[in-house]
Order: C-alpha cells, then structure tokens, then sequence
C-alpha cells in the first residue's frame, strides 16, 4: 500500500485521482496523452440505454473562472459502451466507475444490469443529477423520494457498489444524501454542475442552444467544498469529492472538507496533462504538512486529530 | 499529442480587431498539414479558462515560426492581444484533421473561398497547393474594407476576388456572388467559415469535389468533451466531432 493509496467500495485505488464523468469520454483521447494507469481510477462518460445524440451546439460557453456546458448525455448507448469502449480500458488495470443514466426508472436499472455486469466495471455512479436533459437527469435527483426509490431499486440489479451522484441544484443536500444513504447506496458522488446561463448582451439570446446549462470550474470549488463539508458529518458513506477542483492543493482541500477521493473534470479541458501532474505532486504537498497517508486527509476540517497537527 | 510553450515574436492588429502573432518553439516543426488548428491558452489565471481554437495561417519550417490570425472579439483573445513579444504562449497541437490535398492533381484547379475570421487557413493550404503546382484561385469575403487582411499576400499566390458585405472593397456581396464563373474549369473546392457560409458554397458548388472546415466553440479541443460536435447522414453514429475527426470534412459529409 503506498503512501497516495484510497480503498473504497469496490474502488481500490493507488491514488485517489480519476477523471470526473463527461470530462474524459470513455479515455481513449487522453490516453493519447498520457498512460491511463497512473490514474487512481476512471469514470466514464454517462451510458443510457440506447445512442443518445445530445442537443444542438453551440454546447459550451465561458463564464468567470468556469465553463457552462449543456452536451446533453451523448453517448453510443450501452451495449456499444460495453463492445467497443470498456474493452480498450482494460490494459490500464485501474478501478472504472461507470456513470448510468436515463430518462425513466426503468432505463436507470436496465442499464444499471448490463454494465454493472461487466468484469471491467468496478462501481456504478448513478446520475440523478445532469441538468441538461429534458426527461431524467435531475428530476429523479431533486426530490428525496424519488432519489431514494431510484437508489433503492437500481441496488436491486447492480452487482457492483452503487455511488450516488448528486445534485447541487437542491435547497438541502444533507437531506438528499441521507435518503439515498437509507436507500442502500454505497457512497455518494458530490458535485454535479449547478445550473446557469449566460447570454450575449448584443443580442439578449443565450450562448448556448439549450438556453441552461451546467457550471462547472474553479468558481464552484466553494459550493463543492461547503455541500461535502456539511454532508459527510452527517452520512457515514464515503465521498468521491468533485467541483473545481485543478489542482494538487484543491484535492488536499477537498478531501479535507471529507472527501475520500477526488474527481477532476474541466480540469481536464484547460491541461490534458492535469490528472497525472497533481498525482505527482500530492505527496510534496503531504510532506510539507508533516502527513504520512493521504488517507489520513479525509474529513480533516471537522475531525479531532489524535496528536494535533501543529505538534506533528 | 503535445503542449508546447511558443515565445511570441510579433502580435500585431493588421486590420479592425484582426492580430497577426507569430510564435516560435519546436513544437512549430509539428505544425506541417494546412487546416490544423492551435487550442490555445489566453489568460494568465483561471478567468478565462478555456482554450481558444485558432487555425493555424502559415508556417515557416525553417525558422520554426508559426503564425495565427485571430479576431480579438471576446476577453479572452482581448487578453491575447495584449501580449507582448517575448511572452509564453502555452499551446495544444497541432489538432485536428487538415485538407486533403491529393485529391487535387498537378494541372487541375483549386478554388479556396474564405469568410471574415475562416480566411487565415486558407494562405498555409494556398501555399502548399501552388508549391505542388495546382493553379490556385482565392475567394475572400469581409464585411468592409476596414475588416480586410492579407489581401495582398493572397494575390502573391493566386488570382484573389475580394467580396466585401458594403462594397467598400471588391465585389459587393457575398463570397457566393462570386462563386458563379471561377466553376466553369471544375476546380476542387476548399472552404473556410461560419457555417451558413459553408451551407451556402455547398449548396452553389453544385456537386465538386471539395472539402470544408467547420468553427465551433471547443471545450477540449481533442474530443473527449463532444462539445463541438456536428450531424453527418454518412457515418453510422450519427455525428462527428469537429475537433478531432475534422474541422475539415469533406463537401457533403456533415448536415450544415
């Protein structure tokens, strides 16, 4: 076990850096780049059932310190994902976390039963959070109930640890991840991309073709590090923190505020080479706080150390 | 892949909000097929966090020296244009897919019709094709005069029909005003432009062969974020992405 090293539900990582969801497609394009097995892990551009064509560009527009993006969940559809997309990934050997996601209950859990399936994925990350989608997405991820009905039934058919991903986009975030923590979910993925827009001022129309779209960037690190600080005092599944997060320094930060591992999303789009750089760093940074292993980081901010860290 | 830092050794305004930068490294001796694009790095922090894709105009291998023409139109290619020479340019590239010059042959005809900020590409590809003894023609449209560039170094290569929106310049109209007696000898035709441009020279083409490259705002530039992507009735998924499977397709691939 080295000193980077992070054990959670089905997710047994040398590091606790992977790509966040939508921000690295299925990784043959940044494995162009870079060798993907210095990852601590993978996740993967979202799968529903059937090919899903996204909506109209443009998709993406910049906004201060972050991005809006509105793709729209495009992917090839499932059983494409598993045939052509899962298999160039296995030569990597790291843990994948495969996002599900649908425009009904029963979409979620058929996909949930083909991909949870495969020996190639290690968990599932359930979306209940895209904001970019008309039918499913963040409906079943802004009420309690359904969230939790969603969670409950997709654990039913999934032979892999289930982590929810939720939503910013709610009045209390506490309370959703204790749903779904009752629903049997396995840990909780933390955030989703809060909902914006942006609009030309010389015509008054919105950038993008969707009109809304998802924040995501260093602006919402805050928001990011506030909703993991408050939810993980109060559910004890582990957390795969994510917002904003560029740096070694944001991932010590986030884990701190109770974070378990840490997913880097635009990140990726400014540094192809952003994942690998801080995984290199990190252990820099634990020696100049005096931490052995950065286990010990996780919920920092509101856990008594035994030995105080000042006298460390 | 790459991502190179380039010194700039001038970033000039060569027209209304048009600059001219020209960058040296070695990652320039990479830069060698017309159409490629730059995603490029504008700001010093994180306000302006996204690259811009920016096709590449001309490369001089020899001295290692890549040039850009960019409209600085927004605040990040605002920031961009503040730069100063010497500064570091952090790059992505060359991206992308470039033109296809086979398909033209030696006695055969190029037609190279270019829109406002889609002219740029157009002198590297112009270039190439002559020194490969293609008799090349130029189409070049812009608003008004005052938006026009590189008219000049355009006629070094080829005949140059300049179209301008208000007639201060050239032809009054569009580049597909134009388009109508360079089609009689069936040149191959390459485009560059917004997109209702690119409809339109496909449309007016008639059937030619040709290639078009398309602009759309990027996230990732290497097609891992499907923000740029396009519909084509000619591939089985259904689209294409226009970073890394184009920007340059061929005439009839992609639905405009």
């Amino acid at each position: 076990m080295s000193r980077l090293s992070v054990s959670l539900p089905g997710l047994n990582m040398k590091n606790p850096i992977l790509p966040a969801s939508g921000c690295f497609g299925f990784g043959k394009e940044y494995a162009k780049w870079y060798d993907l097995s210095l990852l601590g892990g993978i996740t993967i551009k979202a799968a529903t059932l059937e090919g899903r064509f996204g909506n109209p560009t443009p998709r993406v527009a910049e906004t201060e310190s972050g991005m809006l993006n509105a793709i729209g969940l495009q992917n090839p559809g499932v059983i494409n994902i598993l045939e052509n997309e899962l298999p160039a990934l296995e030569p990597y050997n790291i843990p994948i976390l495969a996002n599900i996601a649908g425009s009904t209950e029963e979409e979620y859990i058929e996909v949930t039963r083909q991909i949870s399936a495969s020996p190639l994925v290690s968990a599932v990350e359930l979306n209940i959070s895209c904001p970019n989608v008309k039918e499913g997405g963040i409906q079943f991820g802004t009420h309690y109930k359904s969230a939790a009905d969603l969670t409950r039934q997709v654990k039913q058919v999934s032979e892999k640890p289930v982590y929810v991903k939720l939503s910013p986009n709610v009045s209390n975030i506490v309370e959703m991840a204790q749903a779904v923590e009752a629903a049997g979910a396995d840990g909780l993925s933390m955030i989703n991309t809060l909902i914006g827009m942006k609009l030309d001022w010389r015509t008054g129309k919105p950038i993008l073709a969707n009109k809304t779209g998802g924040l995501s960037g260093p602006a919402i690190k805050p928001v990011a590090i506030r909703m993991i600080y408050e939810v993980s005092q109060k559910v004890s599944l582990p957390i795969i923190g994510m917002g904003g997060v560029s740096t070694a320094e944001d991932v010590l930060e986030m884990m701190s505020a109770g974070a378990s591992a840490v997913a880097v999303g635009t990140a990726n789009f400014v540094n192809p080479y952003v994942c690998p750089e801080i995984i290199e760093k990190l252990p820099d940074l634990l020696d100049e706080i005096g931490v052995r292993n950065i286990s010990e980081m996780t919920g920092r901010s509101f856990r008594q150390w035994k030995t105080p860290l000042s006298s460390r | 892949m790459k991502k190179h830092l380039l010194r700039i050794t001038s970033n000039t305004e060569i027209a209304r909000n048009i600059f001219e930068m020209k960058l040296t490294g070695s990652g320039v001796s990479l830069m060698t097929a017309p159409g490629q694009f730059l995603h490029v790095s504008v700001g010093k922090d994180s306000s302006n966090l996204l690259r811009r894709p920016l096709s590449i105009c001309d490369v001089d291998l020899d001295r290692e020296e890549a040039t850009l023409l960019y409209r600085a139109q927004g605040d990040g290619t605002k920031q961009l244009s503040q730069k100063n020479n010497g500064e570091m340019v952090d790059v992505l590239g060359p991206l992308g897919n470039g033109f296809n010059l086979d398909t033209v042959d030696q006695n055969k005809n190029a037609l190279l019709i270019g829109g406002g900020i889609g002219v740029p590409p157009l002198y590297y590809l112009g270039k190439q094709l002559k020194s490969s003894g293609v008799q090349v023609t130029f189409i070049l449209g812009y608003q008004s005069k005052e938006d026009s560039f590189y008219v000049e170094k355009f006629q070094e290569i080829g005949e140059t029909i300049v179209t301008t929106v208000d007639g201060s310049q050239g032809q009054k109209g569009f580049v597909t005003d134009a388009m109508e007696p360079c089609l009689e000898d069936e040149p191959v035709i390459y485009s560059v432009g917004p997109g209702v441009m690119l409809k339109a020279v496909e449309e007016r083409a008639g059937g030619l062969d040709g290639y078009l490259s398309l602009e759309e705002r990027m996230g990732c530039g290497i097609g891992a974020c499907f923000a740029c992507v396009c519909p084509t009735e000619t591939r089985q998924s259904g689209y294409v992405k226009i970073c890394s499977d184009g920007p340059v397709f061929k005439m009839g691939e992609v639905v405009l």
